[in-house]
């Protein structure tokens, strides 16, 4: 138990610069060419392919990689932008064994899945060393659209209606496009700042103008978006996280996940990043292996992610969890946080164990107490509806966040939305993606009626 | 344990595997290390009269690989040898004494008079060699200068050759045969006319490996340039087979012994030439993937395999296959086999069902219920095995005969009784040949 009078541990600096750059470089690197070569061959090529059924954006996988193995590549790169025009950053971040290599028949079959991802990045990343993107824009159709978001969603749907000939001009809140691309995903899935060259080269297209710090509900409002354009998209994202809900919250440690990785993407001086010595992680997704992961790279010494289901439950895949397990991060479940017990800045945390009651999670009552430096909140992020200005409230939301057809359209007649701020569908860069698709070509069906 | 002596025209060796002629079997040095590393037996590389040709500077070999690199087939613009005669001469000799229980047969390529393969043959005698190769095979720069394949592909002066060589020497005469033509039979059978002692086939198949893309020339591409070389490795072994049965079936040299070359890389594919009745395999491009050390799998593995099925001498294996070797005309018709599929291997690629669904017999499923499921029709299947081929796992699909009932594709009744073509009431020269009826034209 920390004494309440000793100070937390906190500092940057904890590592040599070669382990900042180690720890932080490419989790996967490139396959080389041979090793692409023996892996297309893998692939049966499928008929009807289960795992471009499993695929969000629906890549003709069997043929991409046929590609790949006839040496043709470019021709692999442009069967994958034709579904994704972010196959580059979906090969890197998509949790393939939860989609496309979970239905691989060698994975049924062998547990050896085709390394699909692998190999999309592969292909698109020796693609965009050479090439601009492969698209070229229809006759101009002089119709205008608004696209609120510059995140997967935005920018998918951007491309896919400036393709189609429509103008786009496409809003984001912060300095730089990209979303959590750029802010969110984890340092070591997209090094050398390949989320910036990736929005070069999606708005490569040419008739997408990117405004950057402009925010909807501060800049500019729906209704004047509505009014001087033909239509509108809103990917905006998830501008707010969840808390925990326990008094001492706003102690000095008491953190959010988001905001932190945030940070880290941000800087070029890893070694300028304060962090624990000891750090406590409440979540079980994403975010949670994320941070988790990045703090125990920043040299932190203890790091627990505590969870308060099972870990069969957590949405983290299994692939995930064991990245974070030998990277040397506790995973505790069955556990919810009950109390933080800080001295201006947070000591420790105490959790409840919790049981599983024929699905119901109760608590028994005993507790236990980590002591923590940083206490990381990766519980989830909401709609920051209340921001996005007072006409918002012309949308409608379902579960908080916006409710939208299967074309991705709202209860608006020309706004659509897609991403994470809508209501269905998993929190994935790839499901973002084809969520734009979708709705710039419902809208340009809307726009060509 | 087995007994791999082997003991081919007179030619004894301590097993069937000998180095072809080539590289491996160049000079002293690579043929002591094979002998070091346990093969039976070389042919030394091609000798030719001196001045010795000369080799081109640039690369001579162009391959085809598997996505993983493997070497499936090897092609050469090599000629003879290079070496002055008499160093070859000097070295085959030395290496004779100094391995007295291994077989030593000298390949040999003169111009076609003969006086210069009497002057040959004196020379090589004194090696005390075991015996002679006659290369009728090469297809590449020796056949222009009318040798190698050039002979090989005129019967007439491959009996010539033979002939004299059996009239002016009495070491054991193999004649090696070019697979550059399109009826092996009739060049063995004037090997055998000529009074050979043995065949030994294939040499290299004429071909021309890739063409580079860039430079739009020919690979393997010499300042700009390339040319057709010989193809060998994996990729012959089919061909080569078929040629070895077509010379051990046929009556008129069924009883001519044959050394099986082409694409020998395991024991399996020494099992299968001598199955089709050659007495010893030679190998070349497998040793020249993997270096001399293969022979030791390949001794074991052939002694490991007969003593599995009981056999005590290589020679009971030889021609074991020949019988069971017939024309297309002799095959049973009314052998019906249908594909079937083993629900529990099936991984549901659906190759299968994308094969016949596009290129066969439209007789695999592709759903059951809204699910895949991949499911032979015997109502449309004619049982040609493709699906057995592109099935990616092994035994999931099998053909599986038919014994009674009836041919639901046919609406025929299943019978036992052997048929074939020759009795066919489709075939118009069969005696039961039953014409088409002629549609009369409307009027
Ligand atoms: C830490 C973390 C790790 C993740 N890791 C993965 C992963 O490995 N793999 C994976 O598939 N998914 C991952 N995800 C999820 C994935 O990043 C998101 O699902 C995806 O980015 C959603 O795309 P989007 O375009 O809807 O939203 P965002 O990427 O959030 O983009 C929204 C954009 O809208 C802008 N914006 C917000 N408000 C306004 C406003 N008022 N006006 C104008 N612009 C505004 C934002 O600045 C931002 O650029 C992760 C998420 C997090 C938080
Ligand atoms: C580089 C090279 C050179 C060869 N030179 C000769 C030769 O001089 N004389 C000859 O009879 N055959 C020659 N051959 C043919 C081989 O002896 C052998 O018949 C052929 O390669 C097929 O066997 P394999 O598939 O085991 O290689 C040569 C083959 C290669 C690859
Ligand atoms: S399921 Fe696997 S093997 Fe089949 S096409 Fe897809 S990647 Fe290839
Ligand atoms: S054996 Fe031939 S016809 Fe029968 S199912 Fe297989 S591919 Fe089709
Ligand atoms: S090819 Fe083989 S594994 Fe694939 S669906 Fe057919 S039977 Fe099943």
């Amino acid at each position: 138990m920390a004494e309440n009078g000793q100070r937390a541990d906190i500092k940057s600096g904890r590592l040599d610069a070669d382990d900042y750059v180690r720890n932080f470089s490419d989790a996967y690197p490139l396959l080389n060419k041979r090793e692409a070569f023996v892996e297309s061959e893998r692939c049966y090529f499928c008929y009807d392919a289960p795992c471009v059924q499993a695929c969000p954006t629906s890549i003709d996988i069997p043929q991409f990689i046929r590609q790949i193995a006839t040496d043709n590549p470019d021709g692999s790169a442009k069967t994958i932008f034709e579904q994704n025009i972010l196959g580059g950053m979906c090969a890197r971040v998509c949790p393939t064994e939860q989609l496309c290599e979970e239905v691989c028949v060698r994975e049924v079959a062998e547990g050896k899945p085709v390394k699909i991802g692998q190999l999309q990045r592969y292909a698109t990343d020796q693609y965009m060393a050479h090439k601009a993107q492969p698209f070229e824009r229809a006759a101009p159709t002089g119709k205008k659209v608004a696209v609120v978001g510059a995140g997967p969603a935005g920018l998918s749907c951007a491309h896919r209606l400036a393709s189609h000939g429509h103008d786009v001009v496409l809003f984001d809140a912060r300095e730089k496009a990209g979303g959590l691309n750029e802010y969110g995903i984890a340092a070591y899935k997209t090094t050398n700042n390949f989320a910036q060259a990736e929005v070069d080269f999606v708005l490569g297209i040419g008739g997408i103008t990117l405004e950057t710090g402009k925010a909807l509900g501060r800049d500019v409002t729906l209704s004047q978006l509505r009014k001087d354009y033909d239509a509108v998209f809103l990917g905006a994202g998830l501008g707010g996280v969840n808390a925990l809900g326990l008094p001492g919250e706003d102690a000095d440690g008491v953190m959010d996940a988001v905001s932190y990785i945030e940070d880290l993407r941000q800087t070029d001086q890893l070694d300028t990043l304060p962090v624990g010595r000891k750090i406590v992680v409440i979540g079980g997704g994403m975010t949670a292996t994320d941070i988790a992961n990045q703090t125990k790279r920043l040299g932190a010494e203890d790091v627990t992610i505590v969870y308060r289901r099972g870990q069969d439950r957590m949405n983290a895949s299994d692939k995930e969890q064991k990245f974070a397990q030998t990277t040397g991060v506790t995973i505790r479940t069955f556990a919810a946080p009950k109390e933080l017990v800080a001295n201006g800045s947070v000591r420790a945390i105490t959790f409840e164990t919790m049981q599983d009651d024929n699905g119901k999670l109760v608590g028994t009552g005993e507790t236990f107490t980590l002591e923590a430096d940083m206490v990381f909140k990766a519980i989830g992020q909401t709609l920051h509806s209340a921001e996005l200005g007072s006409d918002f409230s012309d949308v409608e939301l379902e579960r908080g966040r916006i409710h939208v057809d299967e074309n991705r359209k709202t209860n608006l007649p020309d706004v659509w939305a897609g991403g994470d701020c809508i209501s269905d569908g998993d929190d994935l860069t790839v499901i973002a993606v084809e969520d734009g698709k979708i709705a710039a070509e419902n809208i340009n069906s809307f726009l060509k009626a | 344990m087995a007994d791999l002596r082997s003991n081919f025209v007179g030619i004894k060796s301590p097993n069937p595997f000998w180095l072809a002629s080539a590289p491996p079997t160049d000079k002293a040095y690579n043929v002591v290390r094979a002998f070091k590393a346990g093969w039976g037996g070389v042919v030394w590389k091609t000798l030719g009269e001196d001045p010795p040709i000369v080799n081109v500077n640039g690369p001579r070999y162009g391959a085809m690989w598997s996505n993983d690199r493997r070497l499936i087939g090897l092609n050469n613009i090599e000629l003879i040898t290079d070496r002055p005669l008499d160093v070859n001469l000097r070295e085959i000799k030395e290496v004779k004494r100094d391995w007295p229980d291994r077989a030593m047969v000298v390949s040999l390529m003169v111009p076609c008079e003969e006086q210069n393969w009497i002057n040959i043959l004196k020379q090589v005698e004194d090696t005390e060699a075991d015996g002679i190769e006659l290369n009728f095979g090469c297809p590449h720069g020796m056949s222009e200068r009318g040798m190698g394949a050039a002979v090989g592909q005129v019967p007439e002066y491959v009996e010539m050759v033979t002939r004299w060589c059996k009239q002016h020497t009495n070491m054991p005469v193999i004649v090696k045969l070019t697979p550059n033509i399109s009826d092996i039979r009739v060049p063995a059978r004037a090997a055998n006319a000529g009074g050979a002692d043995a065949v030994s086939l294939i040499n290299t198949i004429t071909s021309i490996m890739s063409v580079n893309l860039d430079t739009f020339a020919p690979e393997p591409t010499i300042d700009g340039k390339g040319t057709h070389g010989g193809y060998c490795g994996p990729a012959v072994k089919p061909i080569a087979l078929n040629m070895v049965s077509k010379i051990a079936t046929d009556a008129e040299t069924a009883k001519l012994p044959i050394s099986g070359i082409g694409g020998v890389t395991t024991w399996r594919d020494a099992v299968e030439y001598l199955a089709l009745g050659c007495g010893n395999v030679q190998v070349c491009t497998a040793a020249m993937t993997y270096g001399f050390k293969i022979v030791e799998d390949m001794i074991d593995g052939l002694s490991e395999y007969m003593d599995d099925k009981g056999f005590t001498d290589v020679e009971e294996i030889v021609g074991k296959a020949v019988p069971n070797v017939t024309d297309w005309q002799y095959l049973n018709l009314n052998h019906i086999t249908k594909a079937v599929i083993d629900q529990d291997m099936c991984i549901k690629c659906g190759r299968c069902h994308i094969a016949c669904e596009d290129t066969s017999h439209q007789a695999i499923t592709s759903m059951l219920d809204g699910e895949r499921h991949y499911e032979v029709i015997d109502e449309e299947c004619v049982g040609c095995n493709l699906c057995v081929n592109v099935c990616p796992v092994e035994n999931c699909i099998t053909m599986e005969e038919m014994t009674e009932g009836v041919d639901p594709r046919t609406g025929t009744p299943i019978s036992d009784e052997y048929a074939n073509w020759t009795t066919h009431v489709n075939n118009p020269s069969s005696p039961n040949f039953i014409p088409a009826k002629s549609v009369e034209p409307a009027v």
